[in-house]
């Protein structure tokens, strides 16, 4: 099957208003005959769920988690962009189109972007109506801050809970919909499978984790929100939970996977302190508005800070390097994800590391607790404020800013960062790879579509930071409700779906026989063996940086540990329990095949672009070196083994920005 | 340090439920309470018995999932974090450590330490929103400013994870915080004006049909909230549904 991207004709600024106004409709009675299962319930997914509800649509609604509040998305911290131009720094929609498409280094789709850029000013007028409390300046309007990979101030913010602000107002929304009956809502429910009738998707097989009970469900259409693949690596910012079964069932039957390598290593996190570490905690990117970034300069600071010998404190700034200051004086700290963690991990790797592991960096906030101290002296018109004045002013300013980050640090470090600077180092964070979709967001399967993190189509090879939280909510508000609407024009007359047929018998035969292989098994080794084990694999193998040997390797690990995940794997108890050891034997199954796509893919990208770093391909200079014939997506389609899968692409064209080397110098 | 664990195991809703020890050992000071469970529960299950059943998801203290009554204190001996920011820092070697799950009418059990607080969930839909469809054709933004007092105010209330923490370090089990606290955001912006009357008449009567306590001011549930979320909510809560009663 040939791809189709359905890009609508005409300029690129008119294409998403032209291409509304001639789409099919469906008109308001008809919509209260039509179903819509939705799947994941954060931004994503709970903003499209409470849209098509309020459009009069029957929607079905799942979350994994005991009440939709709880989706991951509630833990994005620093912030949402969107166009506003509050500030007077010369934002626009063309700018903010332009730095999405830069930052992901050229491998997004133009016209999805810029109509991302188009409707992210009306997301804010949306959320502030919704009693979302952005912060604000002493005038009552809404304030700015500035994020990685861009020179102006447009991400508006929460305190440091701006996800989960955002994810509250969807989650409010959606109330009111729960309330009317629009919603009818399957909190701790997780998809297991696709039904489709007639080439077309119509409902999904389901697990009541409570129960164990096999549900089947209908629909006209379904939406995957299942948020991204991070935890293929066992070790991420992601929740616990969060999980790519959902995306992975959908590309089994027919939805083509794209760009699985392309993953953000988040350059804020806390550095790992042992090996029963569960999961790795972020520092929002926000912080790198007001810290710097540093490693001492020479080898002896570094060894005697190893050995307790020295303080991070006592080092002069002559003894500091700031290195991101030093490589990229034009963006300095605030340089994109990408970077910032491959200067990292170049630091560390040369042996600057500063903490027992070699694996950490500081974030310093002593210059901005001065600058901000003399700032409110003079504010206060104290003449000669002495040193603890100015630090004690400055202290409250970052307090006030960043207060929440600095708790959560100290309680998970123990140690004071106002006094002494934060250990940072990189983490993976999010999937700019996903489920193929085309301009509708539909997926190579009718009927179906996959939005926010689940799907791979804005972000190109790198996501900009707080474009994140942007995209789940444009795709749920805005887009999705609209597109879906000219799919189930033609479904008026096709009444309720019936679950009874062949189909649905066959997906639920399916679904059951794995969970009963998995009980039935009594292996030697528990899931997290082979979900510690994957992660390994693909940390050191698919990592910040890859190469053709580590990969070739990655492939035939992965595919070795698969096979023996199915012959060993131990899961106790029943299935018809509340089993949570079985949940997760599914979910690590689907990684120990998405983690194998994940290489291959990975291979077959002889470039470097964005989070995608090959060793073999870079500039003098250690940066990423894109290649022109590879400015495509990677769509693969599902043939059984990951090794057998079919590559199909999709060239990308730009034509209203120019394609050229990411500088950030 | 090697620790002994009381731990509540109750196989299902209608099961009556009953304390178990178990002994851990090796636990470093770094690591997260959940990242202990997880040492035990793979413990557990390399020795073929069933693992100890936890809500537990985000694990940097932002979901609500986890909820862990430990040593008689809801979220443990630490302040202002949620038991997946506990650190074994907060205890000593050779400790016993009591681990129930959250206890209160309105919280029945699941399994072991799981609870279902979908009362919570009612609770919102019986007015926890401002009724403005998504439509995205608002007004502009900044067209209403809201003083900056105001709006950090409603976001200090807006901070709730609904954990369930103030329930079930309530003697009543009064779920006032709660409540509260989603009344407050809403009352101290200009947009939660119009249905401001309803709204806590009707978030007020679905707390008390789920079964929930009514508040004596002890405070307890202040002190035990992970966000820190103030008894002010309560306060402001009281006021609002003391002149929407007058209207009504």
């Amino acid at each position: 099957m040939a791809l189709d991207s359905k890009i609508p004709k005409g300029p690129l600024k008119d294409k998403w208003t032209d291409y509304k106004n001639h789409i099919d409709l469906v008109n308001p009675a008809n919509k209260r005959n039509i179903d819509v299962i939705v799947v994941g319930t954060g931004l994503a997914g709970g903003s499209a769920s409470a849209t098509l509800a309020e459009l009069g649509y029957n929607v079905k609604a799942f979350a994994y988690q005991d009440s939709p509040r709880r989706a991951h998305s509630i833990a994005a911290q620093g912030g949402i962009n969107a166009a506003k131009n509050y500030q007077g720094d010369g934002d626009s929609t063309y700018r903010l189109f332009y730095d999405t498409v830069k930052g992901g280094d050229y491998r997004s789709r133009e016209a999805n972007v810029y109509r991302l850029a188009e409707v992210s000013a009306n997301i804010i007028d949306q959320c502030v109506a919704q009693g979302v409390p952005f912060a604000r300046d002493y005038g009552g309007l809404l304030d700015n801050r500035s994020f990685g990979g861009v020179l102006v101030s447009r991400t508006f913010y929460a305190k440091g809970q701006t996800g989960q602000q955002l994810l509250l107002g969807a989650y409010s929304a959606m109330n009111r919909q729960i309330a009317r009956g629009k919603i009818e809502m399957f909190n701790r429910h997780e998809m297991l499978d696709v039904v489709i009738v007639d080439g077309k998707a119509r409902g999904i097989i389901a697990r009541d984790l409570v129960t164990g009970e096999i549900e089947r469900h209908s629909a006209h259409a379904v939406v995957v929100a299942s948020g991204g693949y991070g935890n293929v690596y066992f070790l991420s910012t992601n929740a616990m939970g969060s999980n790519a079964t959902a995306a992975w069932k959908i590309h089994k039957k027919g939805a083509y996977f794209a760009n699985p390598c392309y993953t953000q290593i988040h350059p804020t996190c806390i550095p790992r302190s042992g090996d029963y570490q569960s999961k790795l905690t972020l520092m929002s990117e926000s912080l790198r508005n007001d810290g710097r970034i540093w490693v001492p300069k020479s080898m002896e600071d570094v060894m005697a800070i190893r050995e307790g010998r020295k303080k991070p404190t006592d080092l002069s700034e002559d003894e500091r390097d700031y290195y991101l200051e030093r490589r990229y004086p034009a963006f300095g700290n605030l340089v994109p994800r990408d970077v910032a963690s491959r200067a990292a991990k170049e630091r560390c790797d040369a042996g600057y590391g500063v903490n027992a592991t070699g694996e950490a960096v500081y974030l310093d906030f002593k210059s901005a607790i001065q600058r901000y101290g003399k700032e409110q002296a003079k504010i206060k018109h104290i003449s000669k404020p002495t040193e603890k004045q100015i630090y004690d002013l400055g202290k409250d300013i970052v307090k006030a800013k960043y207060g929440n980050l600095f708790q959560m640090y100290e309680k998970i470090v123990d140690q004071n960062p106002y006094e002494t600077p934060m250990m940072i180092y990189p983490a993976v964070h999010y999937t700019m790879g996903g489920v193929w979709v085309d301009y509708n967001l539909m997926t190579t399967i009718p009927g179906c579509y996959a939005i926010g993190e689940a799907n791979f189509s804005d972000h190109g090879a790198n996501r900009l930071g707080a474009s994140a939280l942007m995209q789940g909510l444009a795709d749920g508000y805005f887009v999705l409700p609209y597109t879906i609407g000219d799919y189930l024009a033609d479904d008026i007359r096709t009444g309720k779906i019936a679950t009874d047929s062949p189909e649905f018998e066959a997906a639920e035969k399916e679904v059951s026989e794995r969970i009963e292989f998995f009980i039935n098994n009594k292996g030697t080794h528990s899931v997290d063996y082979y979900h510690k084990k994957l992660g390994k694999i693909m940390w050191d193998k698919c990592g910040m940086s890859r190469n053709e040997t580590g990969l070739k390797e990655a492939i035939i690990e992965i595919s070795e540990l698969r096979a023996d995940f199915w012959k060993n794997v131990n899961v106790p108890g029943t299935a018809t329990e509340y089993n949570e050891q079985l949940a997760k034997a599914g979910r690590v199954a689907d990684f120990l095949e998405l983690g194998e796509l994940f290489a291959k893919d990975a291979l077959i990208r002889e470039e470097s672009a964005g989070g995608h770093f090959r060793e073999e391909f870079q500039t003098e200079d250690g940066e990423a070196k894109r290649i022109k014939e590879f400015q495509f997506v990677s769509a693969w389609e599902y043939k059984g083994e990951p090794k057998d899968a079919i590559l199909h692409k999709e060239e990308l064209a730009y034509e209203n920005i120019e394609v050229k080397e990411r500088s950030y110098k | 340090m090697n620790l002994t664990l009381k731990i509540w195991r109750q196989e299902n809703a209608n099961d009556k439920g009953k304390m178990v020890d178990y002994k851990v050992t090796e636990i470093s000071e770094h690591m997260s309470f959940l990242e202990m469970m997880d040492v035990l529960n793979e413990q557990l299950v390399n020795s073929g018995e069933e693992p100890v059943a936890f809500d537990h998801d985000c694990r940097e203290g932002i979901c609500g999932m986890c909820s862990m009554y430990i040593n008689g204190e809801a979220h443990g001996p630490d302040r202002g974090v949620t038991t997946c920011q506990l650190h074994m820092r907060m205890f000593k070697d050779g400790d016993t450590i009591t681990i129930e799950p959250w206890r209160a009418a309105a919280f029945p059990v699941i399994k072991d330490l799981v609870v279902d607080r979908s009362a919570f969930d009612r609770i919102q839909h019986a007015g926890g929103y401002i009724s403005v469809n998504t439509s995205g054709n608002t007004q502009d933004a900044n067209a209403i400013p809201i003083s900056k007092e105001a709006a950090d105010k409603a976001m200090d209330a807006a901070t709730c994870i609904g954990c369930g923490a103030c329930v079930a370090t309530c003697k009543n089990s009064s779920a006032m915080l709660f409540v509260g606290a989603k009344v407050s955001q809403y009352a101290l912006l200009p947009q939660g004006q119009v249905e401001a009357t309803d709204r806590v008449l009707n978030m007020v009567a679905q707390m008390d049909a789920e079964g929930f306590g009514n508040c004596t001011n002890t405070g307890a549930c202040e002190v035990e909230c992970p966000k820190g979320i103030s008894l002010e909510n309560i306060a402001r809560m009281n006021r609002e549904f003391l002149s929407a009663s007058l209207k009504g």
